[in-house]
Protein backbone atom coordinates (compact mmCIF):
# COMPACT_ATOMS: atom_id res chain seq x y z
CA UNK A 1 0.00 0.00 0.00
CA UNK A 2 2.63 2.30 1.21
CA UNK A 3 4.97 1.45 -1.87
CA UNK A 4 2.28 1.65 -4.31
CA UNK A 5 1.17 4.96 -2.82
CA UNK A 6 4.85 6.22 -2.94
CA UNK A 7 4.75 5.43 -6.80
CA UNK A 8 1.86 7.74 -7.58
CA UNK A 9 2.92 10.83 -5.15
CA UNK A 10 6.06 12.05 -5.14
CA UNK A 11 5.87 14.58 -2.29
CA UNK A 12 6.90 13.79 0.91
CA UNK A 13 4.28 15.81 2.58
CA UNK A 14 1.17 15.20 0.25
CA UNK A 15 2.27 10.99 0.83
CA UNK A 16 1.95 11.41 4.69
CA UNK A 17 -1.20 13.62 4.41
CA UNK A 18 -2.74 10.95 1.87
CA UNK A 19 -1.93 7.96 4.10
CA UNK A 20 -3.33 10.07 7.11
CA UNK A 21 -6.62 11.03 5.61
CA UNK A 22 -6.91 7.18 4.00
CA UNK A 23 -6.24 5.11 7.31
CA UNK A 24 -8.31 8.17 9.22
CA UNK A 25 -11.35 7.91 7.46
CA UNK A 26 -11.46 3.67 7.25
CA UNK A 27 -11.15 3.56 10.74
CA UNK A 28 -13.71 6.32 11.54
CA UNK A 29 -16.17 4.55 9.06
CA UNK A 30 -15.45 1.09 10.38
CA UNK A 31 -15.92 2.31 13.99
CA UNK A 32 -19.06 3.92 13.56
CA UNK A 33 -20.73 0.80 11.72
CA UNK A 34 -19.30 -1.04 14.76
CA UNK A 35 -21.29 1.02 16.87
CA UNK A 36 -24.09 0.36 15.19
CA UNK A 37 -23.88 -3.30 15.26
CA UNK A 38 -23.17 -3.10 18.82
CA UNK A 39 -26.27 -1.41 19.70
CA UNK A 40 -28.32 -3.57 17.74
CA UNK A 41 -26.19 -6.66 19.07
CA UNK A 42 -26.89 -5.54 22.84
CA UNK A 43 -31.26 -4.54 22.42
CA UNK A 44 -30.68 -8.35 20.87
CA UNK A 45 -28.69 -9.92 23.57
CA UNK A 46 -31.32 -7.98 26.46
CA UNK A 47 -33.59 -9.55 24.77
CA UNK A 48 -32.34 -12.72 24.59
CA UNK A 49 -32.04 -12.73 28.28
CA UNK A 50 -35.40 -11.77 28.94
CA UNK A 51 -37.11 -13.99 26.70
CA UNK A 52 -38.44 -11.30 24.72
CA UNK A 53 -38.14 -10.66 20.77
CA UNK A 54 -36.16 -7.48 20.96
CA UNK A 55 -36.15 -4.61 17.82
CA UNK A 56 -37.97 -6.66 14.93
CA UNK A 57 -39.75 -3.90 12.87
CA UNK A 58 -37.52 -2.03 11.39
CA UNK A 59 -35.34 -4.12 8.86
CA UNK A 60 -34.90 -7.14 8.77
CA UNK A 61 -34.60 -8.66 12.09
CA UNK A 62 -35.23 -5.09 13.27
CA UNK A 63 -31.37 -4.16 12.38
CA UNK A 64 -32.13 -0.60 10.76
CA UNK A 65 -33.88 0.15 14.15
CA UNK A 66 -30.74 2.12 15.66
CA UNK A 67 -30.39 3.98 11.87
CA UNK A 68 -33.85 4.90 12.61
CA UNK A 69 -32.65 6.30 16.31
CA UNK A 70 -29.71 7.90 14.62
CA UNK A 71 -31.38 9.58 12.15
CA UNK A 72 -33.48 10.73 15.29
CA UNK A 73 -30.85 11.86 16.99
CA UNK A 74 -29.51 13.63 14.06
CA UNK A 75 -32.54 15.79 13.83
CA UNK A 76 -33.02 16.46 17.78
CA UNK A 77 -32.07 20.10 18.56
CA UNK A 78 -28.49 19.46 20.61
CA UNK A 79 -29.28 21.81 23.86
CA UNK A 80 -26.47 24.04 25.34
CA UNK A 81 -28.17 25.28 28.66
CA UNK A 82 -27.21 28.91 29.53
CA UNK A 83 -25.65 28.20 32.59
CA UNK A 84 -23.05 25.50 31.30
CA UNK A 85 -19.67 26.79 30.26
CA UNK A 86 -19.87 26.41 26.64
CA UNK A 87 -16.70 26.08 25.32
CA UNK A 88 -15.71 22.84 27.63
CA UNK A 89 -20.02 21.74 26.94
CA UNK A 90 -19.07 21.16 23.45
CA UNK A 91 -15.62 20.31 23.56
CA UNK A 92 -15.86 17.71 26.25
CA UNK A 93 -18.13 14.91 23.55
CA UNK A 94 -15.34 15.64 21.03
CA UNK A 95 -12.22 14.65 24.00
CA UNK A 96 -14.49 11.56 24.64
CA UNK A 97 -14.85 10.30 21.35
CA UNK A 98 -11.14 10.70 20.20
CA UNK A 99 -9.38 9.33 23.08
CA UNK A 100 -11.35 6.52 22.16
CA UNK A 101 -10.59 6.15 18.87
CA UNK A 102 -6.70 7.16 19.91
CA UNK A 103 -6.61 3.62 21.68
CA UNK A 104 -7.79 1.57 18.59
CA UNK A 105 -4.22 2.33 16.29
CA UNK A 106 -2.15 -0.52 18.25
CA UNK A 107 -4.57 -3.17 17.83
CA UNK A 108 -3.73 -6.04 15.45
CA UNK A 109 -6.93 -6.82 13.77
CA UNK A 110 -5.40 -9.63 11.29
CA UNK A 111 -2.35 -11.24 10.27
CA UNK A 112 0.09 -7.98 9.23
CA UNK A 113 -3.19 -5.51 9.59
CA UNK A 114 -2.23 -3.28 12.10
CA UNK A 115 -2.36 0.82 12.01
CA UNK A 116 0.17 1.67 14.42
CA UNK A 117 2.68 -1.81 15.86
CA UNK A 118 4.23 0.57 18.55
CA UNK A 119 7.16 -1.16 20.66
CA UNK A 120 4.93 -0.32 23.81
CA UNK A 121 1.37 -1.37 22.40
CA UNK A 122 -0.01 -2.10 25.74
CA UNK A 123 1.31 0.76 27.70
CA UNK A 124 -0.14 2.80 25.04
CA UNK A 125 -3.79 2.07 25.19
CA UNK A 126 -3.43 1.88 28.85
CA UNK A 127 -1.85 5.81 28.70
CA UNK A 128 -4.77 6.70 26.53
CA UNK A 129 -7.75 5.11 28.42
CA UNK A 130 -6.71 7.69 31.15
CA UNK A 131 -7.37 10.49 29.52
CA UNK A 132 -11.17 9.51 29.15
CA UNK A 133 -11.62 10.64 32.52
CA UNK A 134 -10.82 13.84 31.83
CA UNK A 135 -13.63 14.09 29.02
CA UNK A 136 -16.23 12.76 31.73
CA UNK A 137 -14.82 15.61 34.23
CA UNK A 138 -14.95 18.15 31.83
CA UNK A 139 -19.10 17.19 30.56
CA UNK A 140 -19.82 16.86 34.33
CA UNK A 141 -18.43 20.13 35.51
CA UNK A 142 -19.42 22.18 32.32
CA UNK A 143 -23.01 21.46 32.52
CA UNK A 144 -23.13 23.16 35.78
CA UNK A 145 -26.00 20.81 37.17
CA UNK A 146 -25.79 19.49 40.74
CA UNK A 147 -26.34 15.47 39.35
CA UNK A 148 -23.90 16.39 36.70
CA UNK A 149 -21.14 16.99 38.68
CA UNK A 150 -21.42 13.77 41.37
CA UNK A 151 -21.97 11.42 38.84
CA UNK A 152 -19.01 12.95 37.13
CA UNK A 153 -16.67 12.82 40.28
CA UNK A 154 -18.00 8.99 40.63
CA UNK A 155 -17.07 7.76 37.05
CA UNK A 156 -13.73 9.50 37.84
CA UNK A 157 -12.85 8.00 41.23
CA UNK A 158 -14.05 4.48 39.54
CA UNK A 159 -12.11 4.99 36.33
CA UNK A 160 -9.39 6.35 38.11
CA UNK A 161 -9.67 3.23 40.51
CA UNK A 162 -10.11 0.38 38.13
CA UNK A 163 -7.76 1.52 36.30
CA UNK A 164 -4.58 -0.22 38.36
CA UNK A 165 -6.36 -3.67 38.46
CA UNK A 166 -6.32 -3.72 34.88
CA UNK A 167 -2.60 -2.17 34.35
CA UNK A 168 -1.58 -5.41 37.49
CA UNK A 169 -3.42 -7.77 35.27
CA UNK A 170 -2.13 -6.69 32.01
CA UNK A 171 1.60 -6.73 33.19
CA UNK A 172 1.46 -10.57 34.62
CA UNK A 173 1.19 -11.04 30.33
CA UNK A 174 4.02 -8.80 29.38
CA UNK A 175 6.20 -10.51 32.14
CA UNK A 176 5.20 -14.09 30.46
CA UNK A 177 5.64 -12.98 27.21
CA UNK A 178 8.44 -10.68 27.90
CA UNK A 179 7.43 -7.71 25.61
CA UNK A 180 4.70 -4.61 25.42
CA UNK A 181 4.35 -4.85 21.97
CA UNK A 182 1.32 -6.44 20.84
CA UNK A 183 2.16 -7.89 17.89
CA UNK A 184 4.55 -9.72 19.71
CA UNK A 185 2.30 -10.49 22.53
CA UNK A 186 0.28 -12.09 19.86
CA UNK A 187 3.39 -14.01 18.53
CA UNK A 188 4.38 -15.23 21.88
CA UNK A 189 1.15 -17.47 21.84
CA UNK A 190 1.81 -19.42 18.77
CA UNK A 191 1.98 -22.73 20.37
CA UNK A 192 -0.75 -21.88 22.66
CA UNK A 193 -3.20 -19.01 24.04
CA UNK A 194 -1.75 -17.71 27.29
CA UNK A 195 -5.04 -18.35 29.26
CA UNK A 196 -4.60 -21.94 28.67
CA UNK A 197 -0.53 -22.05 28.64
CA UNK A 198 -0.81 -19.82 32.21
CA UNK A 199 -2.26 -21.85 34.46
CA UNK A 200 -4.42 -20.46 36.86
CA UNK A 201 -2.89 -17.20 37.91
CA UNK A 202 -3.21 -16.34 33.61
CA UNK A 203 -7.19 -16.93 34.58
CA UNK A 204 -7.03 -15.14 37.51
CA UNK A 205 -5.74 -11.95 35.97
CA UNK A 206 -7.77 -12.66 32.51
CA UNK A 207 -11.41 -12.45 35.20
CA UNK A 208 -9.44 -9.45 37.56
CA UNK A 209 -9.58 -7.92 33.78
CA UNK A 210 -12.49 -8.31 32.63
CA UNK A 211 -14.29 -7.27 36.17
CA UNK A 212 -12.05 -4.46 35.81
CA UNK A 213 -12.47 -3.07 32.12
CA UNK A 214 -16.48 -3.65 32.50
CA UNK A 215 -16.36 -0.74 35.51
CA UNK A 216 -14.01 1.29 33.72
CA UNK A 217 -15.93 1.62 30.80
CA UNK A 218 -19.14 2.48 33.15
CA UNK A 219 -21.46 -0.86 31.86
CA UNK A 220 -23.70 -2.84 34.32
CA UNK A 221 -23.43 -3.56 37.16
CA UNK A 222 -20.97 -0.88 37.23
CA UNK A 223 -22.80 1.70 35.92
CA UNK A 224 -23.83 3.65 38.81
CA UNK A 225 -23.16 7.12 36.64
CA UNK A 226 -25.93 6.44 35.02
CA UNK A 227 -27.95 5.00 38.12
CA UNK A 228 -31.70 7.06 37.25
CA UNK A 229 -33.37 7.07 40.34
CA UNK A 230 -30.36 8.58 42.43
CA UNK A 231 -28.55 10.99 39.74
CA UNK A 232 -30.82 10.93 36.61
CA UNK A 233 -28.39 10.56 33.59
CA UNK A 234 -24.91 11.23 35.70
CA UNK A 235 -22.48 13.56 33.95
CA UNK A 236 -24.48 13.33 30.62
CA UNK A 237 -27.28 14.67 31.79
CA UNK A 238 -27.57 17.81 30.15
CA UNK A 239 -26.85 16.39 26.73
CA UNK A 240 -28.88 15.77 23.87
CA UNK A 241 -29.44 14.97 20.62
CA UNK A 242 -25.59 14.16 18.19
CA UNK A 243 -23.36 15.34 21.24
CA UNK A 244 -25.50 12.72 23.23
CA UNK A 245 -25.04 10.56 20.76
CA UNK A 246 -21.35 10.38 20.87
CA UNK A 247 -21.05 9.56 23.99
CA UNK A 248 -22.80 6.28 23.41
CA UNK A 249 -20.17 6.19 19.90
CA UNK A 250 -17.17 6.37 22.58
CA UNK A 251 -19.15 3.92 25.12
CA UNK A 252 -19.51 1.23 22.41
CA UNK A 253 -15.69 1.69 20.59
CA UNK A 254 -14.43 1.59 24.47
CA UNK A 255 -16.36 -1.46 24.81
CA UNK A 256 -14.96 -3.07 21.71
CA UNK A 257 -11.12 -1.84 22.31
CA UNK A 258 -11.41 -3.64 26.04
CA UNK A 259 -12.81 -6.83 24.16
CA UNK A 260 -10.22 -6.45 21.70
CA UNK A 261 -7.42 -6.02 24.20
CA UNK A 262 -8.71 -9.06 26.19
CA UNK A 263 -8.75 -11.15 22.77
CA UNK A 264 -5.05 -10.16 22.10
CA UNK A 265 -3.59 -10.06 25.47
CA UNK A 266 -4.78 -13.83 26.54
CA UNK A 267 -7.02 -15.40 23.76
CA UNK A 268 -4.17 -15.12 21.29
CA UNK A 269 -5.41 -12.15 18.70
CA UNK A 270 -5.76 -13.34 15.21
CA UNK A 271 -3.58 -16.57 16.12
CA UNK A 272 -5.71 -19.48 15.16
CA UNK A 273 -6.42 -22.14 18.13
CA UNK A 274 -3.63 -24.47 17.78
CA UNK A 275 -3.23 -27.55 20.73
CA UNK A 276 0.08 -29.20 20.98
CA UNK A 277 1.46 -32.11 18.48
CA UNK A 278 -2.05 -32.44 16.56
CA UNK A 279 -0.98 -31.42 13.46
CA UNK A 280 -3.61 -32.09 11.20
CA UNK A 281 -5.80 -30.01 14.07
CA UNK A 282 -4.01 -27.12 13.80
CA UNK A 283 -3.54 -27.25 9.78
CA UNK A 284 -7.22 -27.18 9.74
CA UNK A 285 -7.37 -24.46 11.90
CA UNK A 286 -4.86 -22.12 9.90
CA UNK A 287 -7.15 -22.48 7.07
CA UNK A 288 -9.66 -20.19 9.09
CA UNK A 289 -8.30 -16.33 8.29
CA UNK A 290 -7.13 -14.46 10.79
CA UNK A 291 -9.48 -11.72 10.67
CA UNK A 292 -12.33 -13.80 11.96
CA UNK A 293 -10.40 -15.58 14.46
CA UNK A 294 -9.95 -11.94 15.90
CA UNK A 295 -13.31 -10.65 15.77
CA UNK A 296 -14.52 -14.08 16.65
CA UNK A 297 -12.61 -13.94 20.00
CA UNK A 298 -13.54 -10.41 20.09
CA UNK A 299 -17.37 -10.51 19.59
CA UNK A 300 -17.15 -13.52 22.34
CA UNK A 301 -16.27 -10.94 25.22
CA UNK A 302 -17.94 -8.50 23.93
CA UNK A 303 -20.81 -10.76 24.14
CA UNK A 304 -20.51 -11.82 27.77
CA UNK A 305 -19.69 -8.32 29.14
CA UNK A 306 -23.05 -7.52 27.27
CA UNK A 307 -25.05 -10.47 29.52
CA UNK A 308 -23.55 -9.33 32.71
CA UNK A 309 -25.62 -6.50 32.65
CA UNK A 310 -28.82 -8.37 32.93
CA UNK A 311 -27.23 -10.82 35.46
CA UNK A 312 -26.14 -8.69 38.11
CA UNK A 313 -27.67 -5.70 40.35
CA UNK A 314 -25.98 -2.25 40.13
CA UNK A 315 -23.33 -2.07 43.31
CA UNK A 316 -23.20 0.85 45.43
CA UNK A 317 -20.41 3.38 45.37
CA UNK A 318 -19.09 1.94 48.40
CA UNK A 319 -19.29 -1.48 47.35
CA UNK A 320 -17.72 -0.48 43.86
CA UNK A 321 -14.35 1.06 46.20
CA UNK A 322 -14.56 -1.89 48.23
CA UNK A 323 -14.17 -4.43 45.52
CA UNK A 324 -11.60 -2.65 43.79
CA UNK A 325 -9.06 -1.37 47.04
CA UNK A 326 -10.08 -4.40 49.56
CA UNK A 327 -10.24 -7.45 46.91
CA UNK A 328 -9.49 -7.31 43.43
CA UNK A 329 -6.08 -5.09 43.95
CA UNK A 330 -4.00 -7.43 46.35
CA UNK A 331 -5.79 -10.45 44.46
CA UNK A 332 -3.74 -8.91 41.44
CA UNK A 333 -0.79 -7.73 43.13
CA UNK A 334 -0.09 -11.80 45.18
CA UNK A 335 -1.07 -12.94 41.56
CA UNK A 336 1.71 -10.99 39.84
CA UNK A 337 4.45 -12.17 42.37
CA UNK A 338 3.07 -16.24 41.47
CA UNK A 339 3.31 -14.89 37.55
CA UNK A 340 7.12 -13.73 38.14
CA UNK A 341 8.30 -16.67 39.86
CA UNK A 342 6.22 -18.86 37.14
CA UNK A 343 7.97 -16.86 34.03
CA UNK A 344 11.92 -17.40 36.16
CA UNK A 345 11.18 -20.75 36.71
CA UNK A 346 9.67 -21.66 33.45
CA UNK A 347 6.16 -23.47 34.64
CA UNK A 348 3.99 -22.23 31.73
CA UNK A 349 3.79 -24.26 28.49
CA UNK B 1 8.74 22.08 3.75
CA UNK B 2 8.62 18.54 4.89
CA UNK B 3 6.28 16.63 6.59
CA UNK B 4 7.95 16.27 9.71
CA UNK B 5 8.75 20.34 10.05
CA UNK B 6 5.33 20.75 9.47
CA UNK B 7 4.08 18.54 12.23
CA UNK B 8 6.78 19.82 14.64
CA UNK B 9 5.48 23.30 14.25
CA UNK B 10 1.80 22.07 15.04
CA UNK B 11 2.92 20.66 18.17
CA UNK B 12 5.25 24.00 19.28
CA UNK B 13 2.03 25.85 18.79
CA UNK B 14 -0.20 23.60 20.64
CA UNK B 15 2.37 23.47 23.53
CA UNK B 16 3.18 27.78 23.24
CA UNK B 17 -0.69 27.97 22.99
CA UNK B 18 -1.96 25.88 25.90
CA UNK B 19 0.37 27.38 28.29
CA UNK B 20 -0.25 30.85 27.60
CA UNK B 21 -3.90 30.62 27.54
CA UNK B 22 -3.76 28.37 30.56
CA UNK B 23 -2.25 31.27 32.35
CA UNK B 24 -4.26 34.27 30.95
CA UNK B 25 -7.98 32.21 31.60
CA UNK B 26 -9.98 33.64 34.25
CA UNK B 27 -11.29 30.28 35.03
CA UNK B 28 -9.66 28.08 36.52
CA UNK B 29 -11.22 24.98 35.20
CA UNK B 30 -10.58 26.37 31.78
CA UNK B 31 -6.69 26.84 32.87
CA UNK B 32 -6.24 23.26 33.74
CA UNK B 33 -7.73 21.39 30.74
CA UNK B 34 -5.30 24.25 28.60
CA UNK B 35 -2.56 22.98 30.97
CA UNK B 36 -3.43 19.35 30.03
CA UNK B 37 -3.56 20.69 25.76
CA UNK B 38 0.23 21.61 26.51
CA UNK B 39 1.17 18.20 28.26
CA UNK B 40 -0.26 16.11 25.62
CA UNK B 41 1.37 18.11 22.89
CA UNK B 42 4.77 17.53 25.00
CA UNK B 43 3.95 13.85 25.06
CA UNK B 44 3.13 14.52 21.16
CA UNK B 45 6.54 15.80 20.57
CA UNK B 46 8.15 12.83 22.08
CA UNK B 47 6.60 10.22 20.04
CA UNK B 48 7.41 13.00 17.16
CA UNK B 49 11.09 12.43 18.33
CA UNK B 50 10.40 8.21 18.24
CA UNK B 51 10.90 7.99 22.22
CA UNK B 52 7.40 6.37 22.48
CA UNK B 53 8.30 5.05 26.33
CA UNK B 54 8.07 8.51 27.41
CA UNK B 55 5.40 10.15 26.04
CA UNK B 56 3.15 7.19 26.70
CA UNK B 57 4.78 7.93 30.57
CA UNK B 58 4.39 11.91 29.97
CA UNK B 59 0.18 10.76 28.85
CA UNK B 60 0.13 8.37 32.39
CA UNK B 61 1.94 10.66 34.93
CA UNK B 62 1.15 14.30 33.90
CA UNK B 63 -2.66 13.89 32.11
CA UNK B 64 -3.93 10.52 33.80
CA UNK B 65 -2.62 11.76 37.23
CA UNK B 66 -1.68 15.05 37.80
CA UNK B 67 -4.31 16.91 35.62
CA UNK B 68 -6.79 14.64 37.04
CA UNK B 69 -5.57 15.44 40.33
CA UNK B 70 -5.35 19.30 39.80
CA UNK B 71 -9.01 19.11 38.30
CA UNK B 72 -10.59 17.28 41.39
CA UNK B 73 -9.07 19.32 43.68
CA UNK B 74 -10.60 22.64 41.59
CA UNK B 75 -14.11 20.29 42.25
CA UNK B 76 -13.10 20.14 46.21
CA UNK B 77 -12.51 24.23 46.93
CA UNK B 78 -15.21 26.29 46.32
CA UNK B 79 -16.16 28.99 43.65
CA UNK B 80 -14.59 26.78 40.74
CA UNK B 81 -17.36 28.34 38.54
CA UNK B 82 -16.73 32.21 39.04
CA UNK B 83 -14.29 34.02 37.38
CA UNK B 84 -10.49 34.54 39.55
CA UNK B 85 -9.76 37.75 40.52
CA UNK B 86 -7.66 40.03 38.37
CA UNK B 87 -3.81 40.06 39.59
CA UNK B 88 -3.03 43.44 40.51
CA UNK B 89 -0.13 45.38 38.62
CA UNK B 90 2.57 44.65 41.10
CA UNK B 91 2.35 40.81 40.76
CA UNK B 92 2.04 41.15 36.84
CA UNK B 93 4.96 42.88 36.51
CA UNK B 94 6.94 40.91 38.63
CA UNK B 95 5.76 37.76 37.39
CA UNK B 96 6.49 39.28 33.53
CA UNK B 97 10.04 40.09 34.49
CA UNK B 98 10.50 36.46 35.74
CA UNK B 99 9.32 34.93 32.83
CA UNK B 100 11.34 37.06 30.39
CA UNK B 101 14.34 36.58 32.79
CA UNK B 102 14.01 32.82 32.70
CA UNK B 103 13.48 33.00 28.77
CA UNK B 104 16.92 34.75 28.32
CA UNK B 105 18.39 32.10 30.49
CA UNK B 106 17.61 29.41 28.33
CA UNK B 107 18.36 31.56 25.24
CA UNK B 108 21.94 32.34 26.86
CA UNK B 109 22.33 28.64 27.35
CA UNK B 110 21.77 27.06 24.17
CA UNK B 111 23.57 29.75 22.52
CA UNK B 112 26.81 28.85 24.38
CA UNK B 113 26.01 25.42 24.76
CA UNK B 114 28.45 23.06 21.81
CA UNK B 115 26.05 20.42 20.40
CA UNK B 116 28.60 17.71 19.78
CA UNK B 117 26.82 15.28 17.43
CA UNK B 118 27.19 11.78 19.53
CA UNK B 119 29.39 8.83 17.26
CA UNK B 120 28.70 6.06 19.06
CA UNK B 121 25.94 3.58 18.13
CA UNK B 122 22.38 4.51 19.01
CA UNK B 123 20.50 2.18 21.32
CA UNK B 124 16.68 1.36 20.44
CA UNK B 125 15.16 2.82 23.18
CA UNK B 126 12.85 0.10 23.96
CA UNK B 127 11.50 -1.22 27.58
CA UNK B 128 14.03 -3.73 27.64
CA UNK B 129 17.23 -1.86 27.43
CA UNK B 130 15.47 1.25 29.34
CA UNK B 131 14.84 -1.19 31.73
CA UNK B 132 18.29 -2.76 31.85
CA UNK B 133 20.24 0.77 32.29
CA UNK B 134 17.72 1.92 35.05
CA UNK B 135 18.64 -1.28 37.16
CA UNK B 136 22.41 -1.60 36.08
CA UNK B 137 25.16 -1.31 38.63
CA UNK B 138 27.87 -0.88 35.90
CA UNK B 139 29.49 2.51 34.66
CA UNK B 140 26.43 4.77 33.41
CA UNK B 141 23.76 2.71 35.86
CA UNK B 142 21.09 4.48 37.20
CA UNK B 143 20.45 1.91 40.23
CA UNK B 144 21.25 4.60 42.69
CA UNK B 145 19.41 7.51 41.50
CA UNK B 146 16.45 4.26 40.99
CA UNK B 147 16.36 3.47 44.46
CA UNK B 148 16.50 6.91 46.10
CA UNK B 149 13.43 7.65 43.85
CA UNK B 150 11.64 4.50 45.06
CA UNK B 151 12.09 5.45 48.59
CA UNK B 152 11.28 8.86 47.88
CA UNK B 153 8.00 7.77 46.39
CA UNK B 154 7.25 4.77 49.21
CA UNK B 155 7.55 7.54 51.94
CA UNK B 156 5.17 9.59 50.44
CA UNK B 157 2.18 7.38 50.03
CA UNK B 158 3.27 6.28 53.37
CA UNK B 159 2.73 9.84 54.68
CA UNK B 160 -0.81 10.03 52.82
CA UNK B 161 -2.03 6.47 54.22
CA UNK B 162 -1.32 8.20 57.70
CA UNK B 163 -2.83 11.11 56.76
CA UNK B 164 -5.94 9.96 55.44
CA UNK B 165 -6.23 7.30 58.18
CA UNK B 166 -8.85 7.31 60.64
CA UNK B 167 -7.80 6.46 64.35
CA UNK B 168 -11.15 5.13 66.36
CA UNK B 169 -10.87 7.31 69.56
CA UNK B 170 -10.42 4.97 72.39
CA UNK B 171 -13.38 4.93 74.63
Amino acid sequence: MHLWLRAAISSDLLLLVTEMVIIGVSLIVFLVLLCFFLGWMERKVAAFMEIRLGPNRVGPMGSMQIVADTVKLLFKEGLTPNASDKFLFNLAPGIMVVTSMLAVAPIAFAKNFQIWDVNIGVLYVSSISSMAVIGILMAGWSSSNKYSLIGAMRSGAQIVSYELSIGLSLISIVILSGSLQLSEIVESQANGWWLFKGHIPVIISFVIFVIASTAEINRAPFDLTEAEQELTGGFHTEYSGMKFAMFLLSEYINLFIVSAIAATIFLGGWMPLHIGTWASFNHIMDFIPSSIWFLGKTFFIIFIIMQFRWTFPRLRIDQLLNLEWKYLLPISMVNIIIVTAMAIFGWHF
Amino acid sequence: MSASIVIFYILAAVIIGGGLLAVTERKIFRSAVYLLFSLIGIAGLYFYLNYEFLGAVQIVVYVGGIVVLIIFSIFLTAESGDDMKKPNLWRVTFSGLATLFACLLVLWLIQGHLFVSNTGTALEPNVRNIGRQMLSTAEHGYILPFEVVSILLLAAMIGCIVIAMKIKPKT
